[in-house]
């Protein structure tokens, strides 16, 4: 199975039916609960989507700033990140990167693709890297069978749409509203009928992201797509010190 | 950084090849954006190539620039200081601009573009404040409600402008994210736009960002350009040896510069911000120091770290106080056709006041980047003519100015 393959099956054989796709920004807390936390969140979630601090986080809401512009001040690279992730006993749960383009060009991005495959990295979602200025980057992921996971939106017109979930691999992250991360969002009918929407344009399983925190919410997405992003509530969990299995567990039953 | 290409780069910038079909000047440009802006910028492309040139728009534009910016704006020669200097030295006045800056000519043609569009409302980031002060002006005449972010660093230090902007109806948002500056206020006006992708039009201030803002923002500012060089030719009969402007984003100095393009003649000369000095951080002279990477959605120069982190940056004047730069700029710089140049804190703000006691105007602390670099110029080029333009007015860079040389005087 290529690296990518593995995001794809990861989600599709979820426990309980939904895949959970957890997020932390890596170095957050700390640098020296990466390993652990990681490894907590690794043993519940379905996929773990590790965030890449960048002093400019365009798309992104309060929380993943403040831990971005924290996990920074302690001194994250992603050289650190890609070393740890090389030294350590890795989650059975394929791992994502999430990152904004410029730390990528500037690790260089054939090297970058090399070193991730060794760091056991599957996959990488790049929100400031749409998919027409994507070419030289999915090339060289292509080499290493890693995923390039495109985003699409509910203002995607519809042959966009048909594009972006032809490209995107390991899965489609779908955002279910317009809007940075973070913010708590109803699940009402234009929501589900936009996810039904990429569910048929896309081959690769499809997950909801953007404002996820509820078990209740969760429910409301069922069958409508095969998992959920949780980043910002996750983040929210991890800084008050709470347990982050037994939270992702709350949002399975 | 003349690049290896430098030749065929400037004679695709001289035919008009740039932005090509993908957005970009040369290697610098394209549009790196959140797959919620993509439809947005799509719009924002086909309304500026149905109507930017368009006969109808363009008379509107003209109507709006002469009866309510006050353009043209004068070319005032500068007897005091050519004598003090050694050389010619003419100002293009954009200070004498409605709303006191060149910033109005990208707003009103903003404004008037995404009245064109329909949207229901603006947003706006500011730095020093003159572009919160233009688009709040220019919304107010189009009639859209308008939001402006702005670093709470640079609410505190153009402290006027905040009234002005308020005064003029619209709604000041201090952004207290990030380095609470210019780069931080664009990163919140575009998480606003993220937000509201359908009914809103931000308008950016710079000659920065993703395809088409750099060349909109060229065309609509190349008013300044065109016509300097047609005013210089008719007062003496020639063009400059050279013309210089302070480099922040880019937006005066690459619509003084463009028309002067294929004069090949002229000398251009972009002045950035030297800062405390050229250590990483103390300076914002991203052309001068800066790498490509990708930040506020393009390929261009930027201060960074070697792990792709953005720099924070220093600059006594919040308008160029940031770590990217206009991707036109960094083409410009690659094809060997602009020199680039930092001057100091210091020697900015000593030029602000020579140009006060010999010619009796109050220039921006960003302007006086330029004049700065001029009487540089002037020192090794006696007798020659230098067109510096003169791009803001100072007053309201009276807090830091009561802050530096007013209180050394006393």
């Amino acid at each position: 199975m290529t690296p990518r393959e593995k995001i794809s099956a990861a989600v599709a054989q979820a426990r309980g039916g939904t895949a959970i796709v957890a997020f932390l920004t890596a170095g957050y807390p700390g640098l020296d609960r990466f390993r652990d936390d990681l490894a907590k969140i690794g043993s519940e979630a379905d996929v773990v989507e590790i965030g890449v601090p960048f002093t400019d986080p365009m798309a992104d809401g309060v929380t993943i700033q403040r831990s971005s512009r924290e996990a920074l001040a302690q001194g994250f690279t992603l050289r650190w990140l890609l070393a740890e992730l090389q030294a350590m006993t890795r989650p059975k749960a394929p791992l994502v990167l999430m990152s904004y383009l410029n730390p990528l060009l500037a690790f260089g991005l054939e090297k970058l693709a090399a070193e991730s495959a060794k760091a056991g990295v599957c996959g990488f979602i790049v929100p400031d890297l749409p998919y027409d200025e994507s070419a030289d980057f999915r090339a060289a992921l292509d080499a290493h069978g890693i995923a390039l996971i495109q985003m699409v939106t509910p203002v995607t017109p519809p042959e966009r749409l048909k594009q972006l979930c032809a490209a995107s691999q390991g899965f489609v992250y779908a955002v279910t509203m317009t809007g940075t991360t973070g913010r708590n969002a109803a699940v009402p009918a234009e929501v589900t009928n936009y996810l039904d929407a990429v569910r048929s344009a896309s081959k690769q399983p499809v997950c909801a992201g953007f404002g996820i925190r509820s078990r209740d919410q969760v429910k409301q997405l069922e069958g409508h797509v095969a998992g959920v992003i949780v980043g910002s509530a996750l983040v929210e969990v991890l800084e008050s010190g709470q347990d982050a299995p037994t939270f992702l567990k709350s949002l399975r039953s | 950084m003349k690049s290896d290409n430098a030749a065929q780069l400037l004679a695709d910038e001289l035919a008009g090849k740039f932005p090509d079909a993908r957005g970009r000047f040369g290697p610098f440009g394209g549009r790196y954006v959140p797959e919620t802006l993509f439809a947005a910028f799509e719009n924002l492309d086909a309304a500026v190539k149905q109507h930017l040139h368009a006969a109808d728009f363009q008379a509107e534009l003209a109507r709006e620039l002469a009866n309510w910016v006050g353009r043209p704006t004068a070319l005032t020669h500068a007897p005091k200081m050519s004598a003090a200097w050694g050389a010619e030295v003419w100002f293009k006045r954009e200070d004498l601009a409605h709303t006191g800056a060149h910033k109005i000519n990208n707003a009103l043609g903003q404004a008037l573009l995404a009245k064109r569009l329909g949207v229901k409302r603006i947003v706006a980031e500011t730095g020093a404040g003159q572009h919160g002060v233009a688009t709040a002006a220019a919304c107010a005449r189009v009639g859209l409600p308008c939001t402006v972010y702005m670093g709470s660093v640079d609410m505190e230090r153009q402290a006027p402008n905040v009234g002005r902007m308020k005064l003029l109806g619209a709604t000041v948002v201090p952004v207290t994210s990030g380095d609470q500056t210019l780069r931080a206020a664009i990163d919140e006006a575009f998480r606003d736009w993220v937000a509201n992708p359908t009914d809103t039009f931000y308008i950016i201030g710079s000659a920065v960002g993703p395809h088409p803002f750099p060349y909109l923002v060229r065309e609509l500012q190349s008013v300044i350009g065109k016509e300097a060089r047609r005013q210089f030719l008719e007062r003496t009969g020639k063009l400059p040896d050279a013309v210089m402007a302070c480099v922040g984003g880019g937006s005066n100095s690459i619509g003084l510069f463009h028309p002067f393009i294929g004069d090949a003649s002229v000398e251009i000369i972009g002045i950035e911000a030297g800062g405390t000095g050229d250590k990483l951080g103390h300076n914002a002279a991203t052309l001068a120091y800066g790498r490509p990477g990708v930040l506020h959605g393009a390929y261009s120069l930027l201060l960074q770290d070697a792990d792709g982190q953005i720099q924070e940056t220093h600059s006594v004047s919040a308008g160029l106080d940031y770590p990217g730069v206009g991707p036109e700029h960094s083409l410009l710089l690659w094809a060997g056709r602009v020199r680039y140049e930092a001057a100091t804190d210091d020697d900015s703000l000593a030029a602000l006041a020579e140009c006060c006691r010999l010619e009796g105007i109050l220039p921006a602390i960003e302007s006086a980047h330029a004049f700065a670099g001029a009487k540089r110029w002037a020192k090794s080029n006696p007798g020659k003519a230098v067109l510096i333009g003169l791009s803001g007015r100072g007053d309201k860079d009276m807090p830091t100015l009561q802050r530096t040389l007013l209180a050394v005087k006393e």
